[in-house]
């Protein structure tokens, strides 16, 4: 772990990276005190107004402040990235594990699901279940509880459905990848010390397994937060994700297109922040696996 | 070699069966019963009529019968009617063959994919071999670092600001559609430029991505295979620079791209419908999402499905395409 820790401190650009993405999380969770103004107040008499001092990204077609609307929407691509990958880790790492452990006739079943999985083309797959589901079936079939507690804080059901069909959609490179760690560590001399010692299968895969095939699983879970990002600027820039009045970077740029003849901010600006958003993440991500492993340098 | 191949063909069977089934099932999560979409709008729907609807969809049995019979209709190809006003069958709005070939959804989202792939090897692979051989060079950190961005730039995005630089400020391109208004009345050759205008745009947003990730793959892949000691060999006996990176060292880098073609086809294909929908072009994408918005159905399930056929053949294009290029697998 020190060594990991010297290892990713000398590198510069990950340092800047986990920096930036820290602050982002700042931004995001001091929204309302930074941003300038209210992100859903509509002045008629600020439609469209360029970059200026008193409205330093310019307004959109309602006259709402764009900087404010992307501070706001921070909150939501972190927010979706972060639930979205949680998610497709867990069932990822659940999945490739009882794959990788048990063998046999259930990991071939399981790795022909995810063939099939993978050939679909995602964003046809996701695209499809989102417009299709409705918004509150999470909610109806989550443990009343849980819809609850997730009631109170995203609110919006919409963006708890794309956290959660980004994430039941992208489960499949973690469970491959735990798979793999999970095959070629099962038969090793610390997993037989174990058993022999008494170890339950559920005690061996979860305690001693899976605590040493952890570190690509982190990787990919940082570099899969920047892909999620992606999805869900794309999905609302479609219309099919954030819904406005909600602010987020997709759909600014939804505007951005309506009004591209007249409204360079509107395009600009939102996009910059997805950009530089997913870079930091790239950073990390890669700043990781060289810490982790240097000969893994170069691949994706 | 052609076991393999006849063994690689009768494994997709079970695949695309499991496509098919996911395909049907997801229509499945939709709230309410497909009737209710064509109901609404034809408001004066009598129940009667709607029951004989609901027969007519087999809407009236099991979801299993309603999978089977579903089933044996798409072996032939035949995907039903779609629910939009014009009823067609949802096959003539995929392949119409009323329309000239280049016309046709599928075509030009395939035309598309064909040429970006093309262009992706065209440029990604020099690139990376150049990055290679050169390591840590000027132009080894430009390339590095460009590909670096490139993997971070929302394709949609990127797409805007070149529609506003070369569609609006410089006016040197269209910036929607994939033919002129007054397409009809030009000549051959006006026709085959005007089409290439509206190619540009998209074409270039379509490899982008592509660009990046192959580049960064090959130039790692070129790294590896040069530290190996066949080319230390190569070189000992003499062999030109050239002659040891292209005939030696390429093909060998080369391998693993092969199989990173068949892995993209489906990123490929789903991105379609982010830059035909911004550059509204009439293709498979732009037709997959007006079916999803407005929830025709079979419209939905055929393209689906479609979709995982075509990744399947593209994998198993990659597959053919990696036992030309390497003779150990050949041989076996």
């Amino acid at each position: 772990m020190k060594l990991f820790w010297h290892r990713f401190k000398r590198n510069k650009l990950a340092v800047i990276g986990g920096i930036m993405v820290l602050t982002l999380f700042v931004i995001a969770a001091l929204a309302p005190v930074i941003a300038p103004y209210d992100p859903k107040v509509i002045d008629r008499n600020q439609i469209l107004e360029p970059p200026s001092s008193k409205h330093f990204l310019g307004t959109d077609d309602l006259g709402r402040d764009v900087l404010s609307r992307m501070i706001y929407g921070s909150k939501i691509s972190l927010a979706v990235g972060f639930v979205a990958i949680g998610l497709a880790t867990i069932i990822g790492i659940i999945v490739g594990a009882l794959s990788g452990y048990y063998g046999g006739w259930v990991d071939r079943g399981i790795m022909r699901f995810i063939d099939i999985m993978l050939s679909i083309p995602t964003f046809f797959l996701i695209l499809a279940v989102i417009a299709f589901i409705d918004p509150n079936f999470w909610y109806s079939i989550l443990p009343r509880w849980l819809s609850f507690m997730l009631e109170k804080i995203i609110m919006d059901p919409n963006i708890l459905n794309i956290m959660i069909v980004i994430g039941l959609t992208s489960w499949m490179g973690v469970a491959r990848l735990v798979r793999a760690e999970f095959l070629s560590l099962k038969e090793r001399e610390f997993v037989l010390a174990a058993r022999a010692l008494g170890a339950s299968d559920l005690q061996i895969i979860f305690r001693h397994i899976l605590m040493n095939s952890m570190s690509p699983v982190y990787v990919s879970a940082v570099l899969g937060i920047a892909g999620a990002i992606l999805v869900e600027s794309a999905l609302s820039f479609l219309g099919l994700g954030v819904q406005p009045p909600t602010p987020s970077w997709g759909n600014i740029l939804a505007l951005g297109k309506a009004n591209i003849e007249i409204a360079w901010w509107l395009s600009v600006f939102p996009g910059l922040a997805i950009l530089i958003t997913v870079l930091v993440y790239n950073l990390v991500g890669e700043g990781l696996r060289d810490a982790i492993d240097p000969r893994l340098w170069g691949g994706r | 070699m052609l076991t393999y191949l006849i063994k690689r063909l009768l494994e997709m069977i079970p695949t695309l069966f499991g496509i098919t089934l996911i395909s049907f099932f997801i229509i499945q999560l939709a709230p309410g019963k497909p009737t209710d979409v064509m109901s609404e709008m034809n408001p004066k729907i009598t129940p009667e009529a709607r029951e004989r609807l609901e027969k007519l969809y087999h809407l009236d049995k099991p979801i299993i019968v309603q999978y089977g019979l579903w089933l044996k209709r798409v072996v032939k190809l035949d995907f039903g009617e779609s629910f939009s006003s014009d009823r067609r069958p949802v096959i003539q709005k995929i392949w119409d063959t009323k329309q000239p070939l280049i016309d046709r959804c599928l075509f030009i989202t395939f035309l598309i994919n064909i040429l970006s792939m093309f262009l992706i090897f065209l440029i990604a692979i020099p690139i990376g071999i150049s990055s290679a051989t050169h390591p840590y060079s000027i132009f080894d950190k430009v390339a590095t670092t460009s590909v670096f961005i490139g993997f971070a730039i929302p394709g949609f995005w990127l797409a805007l600001l070149l529609m506003m630089l070369f569609g609006i400020y410089l006016d040197w391109l269209p910036i929607s559609g994939f033919k002129s208004i007054y397409y009809d009345s030009l000549t051959f050759t006006g026709k085959i430029l005007d089409r290439t205008q509206h190619l540009i745009l998209p074409l270039f947003i379509s490899s982008f991505g592509g660009l990046a990730g192959i580049s960064r793959y090959m130039r790692s892949g070129m790294l590896e295979v040069i530290r190996q000691d066949f080319i230390t060999t190569a070189r000992a006996k003499g062999l030109s620079e050239k002659k040891v990176i292209y005939k030696h060292a390429f093909r060998n880098a080369l391998l693993p791209i092969i199989t990173l073609i068949g892995l993209s086809v489906p990123g490929l294909v789903g991105g379609s419908v982010i830059f035909e929908q911004v550059f509204g072009i009439p293709g498979m994408g732009q037709l997959f999402y007006k079916s999803v918005m407005s929830r025709d159905y079979p419209l939905v399930m055929a393209i689906l499905t479609l979709g995982g056929g075509l990744t399947l053949i593209g994998n198993l294009i990659a597959d053919i395409g990696y036992m030309i290029a390497d003779p150990r697998i050949r041989a076996k």
